[in-house]
């Protein structure tokens, strides 16, 4: 909640001003009863209409300058509102753009999206709200304690001792409300990711005719929600009644004393009864309070799930380390585990400029891992990366990253034309990325459409088929002339023949490129300058493919199943 | 993740159905409160009698100040006891009562929100295959949480406030009628005023609102595309660029919520000094008959006690009408989303299909996401029961649109597709789909436990049949390795999945299935070919005497099937075994050479 607060720091200028007008204008509305009363008492005896008339005119100037007041400080306080809000999400997204691959696993991507928006949504209505009420309620307190202090100051005291007791039923009820705010966000996630699932699964689950199972299991995580909200919300709602009966019960209190008081001869009944009124002013005001209360509740578990994720730390850190050896790219012995078995050991090849890798190996055999190692989008247990002889701890990632053309495994397209796909972001120049589609084997698809490059793909490219897919993810690996190419299993849609030209448009034209193919299928890596066979994270096999055809065992099987062996889908 | 589905439309949506709506979501709100109409009823007895309570309170001390009003030494504490204690008692009764009416109010709308929920994840599950095709996630989930969200909160709060606002409204008018009739005439020039003031806001509100639900369905859309790319982004070292987009989307949905607090905001000042200009104009008035004796000045002020009380409402309801505006404008959504097309309702009579023998006869259909963009031309082909049915071919060519076809996730639009002598379409979608186990390239496993993933297809499958599955797809051990084993939820910290061992799990989960036909599209293509070849023998058992179509770009996996389709352009080109088609020098030949370059 601090950390979100400090977000409103540099509006610090504008919501004073806006303090000040709403000051004003709230201090307006309070004038006008005691302009008519003035009007009534003093004015009205001496029968002048002129004076009737000036007196209303002040009342309408009043009014007028009420209006302004509000609008004004509304509208500054909306603007204080979207301004923070703006800065806050670019703050989220930005962080969770930058956050690292260990980290997005821990985060899960649903829930980093419920936090993008749904919690960045509460907190836009708290701050609006906080500012609107928040100044409006504390100067109508203020303001009609003020004035009761000067009317009658013991009754006042009498009246405002029960305010502590409120303070404590608002920190115990706002203690147990936040984290059942948090909770229910939790559900949230929950719902929105069966939701997800849902979307995605739409064919499996029709295929299997489980639609009926789907809705009784998001009917579970709604019932989660909707028992969370309410258990908040019925939690939340003991404030209301509970804060009105104090100040009620004071205000009976105040009765009592008052009557001892006015016995005793040290107060009139006038007084209380101007009591009255005023109590009413600070009961109103304390009815805003706790509107603003709920909503800081809620605001405030949402702030918290905000700036976890703010405070989530530096994971992979630049270090300076010295320059070993020259190979382009080196594996020393590289071990690693996602969680506590290790998912790669022992991993060593090198690269020169230009050479080609390829790794083939079963599926769950580390063969991912060695590209998400090599990118650094996870740190090595044991071991070094070295690209150009420098570790890749040492590489800033701008500069890391901007050595490579990727294309993961069902990697992701997005809802844009088909060159800024291509492009994605780099402002690339136009003959680039067309010579990229062509030798990705894309332009004779792209130039079959209507409106070529500037056709529009839907989100996740589902107006494509897998192969055009592949080719436009290839194309945009290429497109940025990389120093390093990776392929990982990225041309299992193509066709033999697809593939084949593909292989040798990379090895024609972007020949200073080193690349690193993972694939299932011999022919995609027969060619390479090395291939490793990995079994359970080991590599059981390095060499061409001569070489391994002669040693490796394992690999002459697969060689031979594929080529012309048989075998089925 | 992802949708397998090829060459779907960008469907233009909404807009075209606008002004009709306004009224029917109202309407439509009032339904599902309707449902619950004596939690309704209760709530509205429960604030009329908190609200007498209320108004018992002024009138209790009155009588405690006019035991007091006797001046010193002569106060009667009697009296003042016996009302304060009457005092205490109703307060407390009154905290009570408003307590119970706020557990009602938020049960009653927890129950509204919880079936809207429900009738909008059931539309969800009734939308053709093609609606998920064309529509981004994060907007769909924006309408489940945020839309329905407002309306929620508007529901909580808002309907208390009109009732109350309703009666003290009503209460007041009454009394000032009763004290001068003619003051009252003030009102008719302010009222006026006011109500025109509301209902051009209104009118200028309501767009932006409206506005504000879509652009923030537009963020959540960008949100869920970019967030879950977020490797790919990393990998460019785009964050930036990625940034700044977001920027533009962020910029547009804070200021379409500016632009409705911005008007929004208006209201309830403007609103207010209409109140304090009806409350000028009574006081000048008031004065002046008082002058010329019309009224005593104990009237005056009991008339502007109860204007104040008239207008303090009146005053809340502009802010309770921004806050409905908004609602309705995010309940409107929801409602969109519900009245989209369903999947049309099977054929009047459609037959169960059972006892599948798995013949399946696709006679010259041809079909197009887009109308006037054929994808399939006049296709025909026959698929003996058992047999094997291969279909290769350059991408883009048609073949995952079959699949759609056979499927009935999209009906043809010319020609027939029967099963079993059938057409498909006067089959019940269900037992059609039903006669079918499908795995698919792009895996879909979701948040639970492997054995839940497994057993998804057979209900009441036992872990026996589970684990035997698994071990013929060759995914067991890696199983066993997994923290909880087969208790293992998935998507959950400390699972990571290789893309093949997903496939894997796939296929473990249609080997469960007892379907008669069986479709592979691309289904082993992330798990390597050792591993294929191990499970081999499973897979053969899977497809014995099963009808099956398969895609797949390793042409040694369907050398033995009984037919093998070329498809070009949407077009059978070469049909016939492998021997065949070899001896024939086409396309099929070529292709199968290139895989030994």
């Amino acid at each position: 909640m601090r950390d979100i607060l400090a977000y409103l720091k540099p509006h610090a200028g504008r919501m004073t001003l806006g303090f000040v007008i709403k000051f004003i204008g709230t201090i307006m509305d309070l004038f006008l009863p005691w302009i008519l009363a003035y009007l009534i008492d003093e004015v009205v005896p001496l029968r002048s209409v002129p004076l009737i008339l000036l007196w209303g005119g002040a009342m309408v100037v009043c009014s007028v300058i009420a209006l302004v007041g509000n609008i004004v400080a509304n509208r500054m306080a909306s603007r204080v509102a979207r301004d923070t809000t703006e800065s806050i999400r670019h703050d989220l997204y930005k962080k969770t753009a930058y956050l690292s691959a260990r980290q997005m696993d821990w985060f899960t991507v649903p829930s980093l999206e419920s936090r993008l928006t749904s919690d960045t949504y509460n907190v836009h209505q708290m701050i609006g709200m906080m500012q609107r009420l928040g100044v409006r309620a504390p100067i109508l307190l203020l303001g009609g304690v003020l004035v009761t202090l000067t009317l009658e100051p013991v009754l006042t005291l009498v009246l405002v001792s029960t305010l502590p007791l409120i303070g404590i039923v608002v920190y115990l009820v706002s203690k147990k409300g936040i984290p059942m705010y948090t909770k229910l966000q939790q559900a949230v996630d929950s719902m929105v990711r069966t939701v997800r699932e849902n979307v995605s699964g739409i064919r499996v689950i029709k295929a299997l005719s489980k639609s009926e199972y789907e809705k009784q299991r998001f009917t579970k995580v709604n019932r989660d929600v909707v028992a969370r909200d309410t258990k908040a919300g019925i939690t939340m709602a003991v404030t209301n009644p509970v804060m009105n009966l104090f100040l009620n019960l004071g205000l009976t209190l105040v009765v009592i004393v008052g009557a001892f008081r006015v016995n005793a001869g040290v107060s009139q009944p006038g007084k209380i009864i101007a009591f009255m009124t005023y109590f009413i002013i600070i009961l109103n005001a304390m009815l805003m309070v706790t509107r603003m209360f709920v909503m800081v509740s809620k605001g405030s578990a949402s702030a918290g799930r905000i700036s976890e994720v703010l405070n989530a730390g530096e994971d992979l850190s630049i270090q300076p380390l010295p320059q070993v050896g020259k190979a382009h790219v080196e594996f020393q012995n590289v071990s690693f585990a996602y969680h506590k078995s290790e998912t790669v050991t022992g991993i060593s090849f090198s690269l020169k400029q230009g050479e080609t890798l390829g790794i083939i190996g079963a599926t769950g055999s580390g063969k991912s891992t060695i590209i998400n190692l090599l990118m650094r989008l996870y740190d090595v247990n044991k071991g070094r990366v070295l690209i150009g002889g420098r570790d890749v701890k040492s590489i800033p990632s701008e500069e890391l990253h901007r050595m490579f053309g990727v294309v993961f495994q069902n990697d992701y397209l997005m809802a844009d034309t088909i060159a800024a796909n291509i492009d994605f972001g780099r402002n690339l120049p136009r003959e680039q990325i067309e010579a990229a589609a062509s030798a990705a084997q894309a332009s004779e698809f792209i130039d079959s459409l209507a409106d070529g490059y500037d056709h529009m793909l839907t989100a996740k490219g589902t107006n494509l088929s897998g192969g055009q897919k592949q080719r436009l993810l290839i194309a945009r690996a290429l497109a940025g002339k990389p120093s390093i190419l990776i392929l990982d299993d990225s041309s299992s849609a193509l066709d033999y023949r697809t593939d084949l030209k593909l292989r040798q448009a990379i090895r024609e034209e972007y020949a200073g490129t080193t690349t690193v193919i993972v694939a299932q299928r011999v022919s995609s890596i027969k060619h390479a300058n090395h291939i490793l066979v990995l079994e359970d994270g080991r590599i059981i096999g390095s060499g061409t493919h001569e070489e391994l055809m002669d040693s490796c065992g394992i690999y002459q099987e697969i060689s031979r199943s594929q080529m012309g062996g048989e075998g089925l889908a | 993740m992802h949708n397998p589905s090829k060459s779907a439309p960008k469907v233009p949506q909404e807009g075209a159905k606008k002004p009709r709506f306004k009224k029917q979501v109202l309407i439509r709100l009032w339904g599902y409160l309707y449902r619950h109409k004596w939690m309704v009823f209760a709530a509205l007895f429960l604030t009329i009698i908190s609200n007498l309570f209320a108004l018992l309170g002024p009138y209790l001390s009155g009588k405690a100040i006019d035991a007091i009003g006797l001046g010193t030494g002569k106060v009667r504490f009697d009296i003042v006891f016996f009302y304060c204690g009457l005092m205490a008692a109703f307060y407390a009764a009154s905290a009570a009562l408003s307590y119970v009416l706020s557990v009602l109010m938020i049960k009653l709308s927890q129950k509204v929100i919880f079936r809207m929920r429900k009738d909008l994840f059931d539309k969800l599950s009734s939308l053709p295959v093609g609606y998920f095709d064309t529509h981004q996630t994060g907007d769909i989930i924006s309408r489940m949480s945020y839309d329905i969200d407002t309306v929620n909160a508007s529901l909580s709060n808002d309907l208390l406030q009109i009732a109350t606002s309703a009666i003290t409204v009503l209460g007041s008018l009454g009394m000032m009628v009763l004290i001068s009739p003619v003051l009252v005439l003030v009102f008719a020039v302010t009222i006026p005023i006011s109500i025109v003031l509301t209902k051009y806001m209104t009118g200028r509100v309501k767009p932006l609102f409206r506005r504000r639900s879509a652009m923030l369905g537009e963020l959540n859309g960008f949100v869920e595309e970019t967030v879950s790319g977020q490797k790919t982004v990393k990998a460019y070292h785009q964050e930036d660029t990625f940034v700044k987009r977001f920027d533009e989307k962020n910029r547009q949905a804070v200021d379409a919520y500016y632009d409705a607090d911005y008007y929004g905001s208006m209201v309830g000042p403007s609103v207010n000094f209409v109140n304090n200009l009806s409350l000028a104009l009574i006081s000048v008035f008031g004065a002046m008959m008082y002058l010329f004796g019309g009224l005593t000045i104990g009237n005056l002020s009991s008339f502007v006690q109860y204007s104040r009380k008239f207008s303090g409402p009146i005053n809340e309801m502009a802010n309770i009408i921004s806050e409905l505006q908004s609602a309705c404008a995010a309940a409107e959504r929801v409602f969109r989303l519900i009245d989209e097309e369903p999947e049309p309702a099977d054929t009047p009579g459609a037959i169960t299909l059972t006892d599948v023998q798995g013949d399946v006869q696709v006679e010259h259909v041809s079909f197009g996401y887009l109308p006037g963009k054929t994808i399939l031309h006049d296709l025909t082909l026959h698929a003996k029961p058992g047999s094997m049915v291969a279909i290769v071919g350059p991408t883009g060519a048609g073949k995952t649109t079959l699949i759609n076809l056979l499927m009935r996730f999209y009906d043809p639009d010319k020609g027939v597709i029967a099963v079993d002598g059938s057409p498909a379409l006067t089959l019940t979608r269900d037992s059609l789909r039903r006669a079918y186990a499908m795995v698919l390239q792009d895996t879909w496993l979701f948040h639970g436990t492997v054995f839940e993933n497994l057993a998804y297809g057979k209900e009441g499958a036992t872990i026996e049949e589970v684990s035997a599955a698994a071990k013929a797809a060759r995914v067991h051990t890696f199983i066993q390795g997994l923290p909880q084993g087969y208790d293992t939820v998935l998507g959950e910290d400390g699972v990571s999945i290789s893309q093949g061992q997903k496939q894997l799990l796939t296929i473990a989960r249609a080997m469960l299935l007892d379907a008669n036909m069986l479709i592979l599209d691309e289904a082993t293509s992330n798990v390597d070919t050792r591993t294929e070849k191990e499970i081999q023998s499973a897979m053969r058992d899977l497809m014995k005497d099963k009808t099956c179509f398969v895609i797949a770009h390793r042409l040694s996996t369907i050398q033995n099937a009984d037919m093998i389709l070329v498809v070009m352009n949407g077009e059978v080109v070469e049909q016939g075994t492998h021997g065949e088609l070899l001896q024939k020098g086409g396309v099929y030949a070529g292709l199968y050479r290139s895989q030994f370059q």
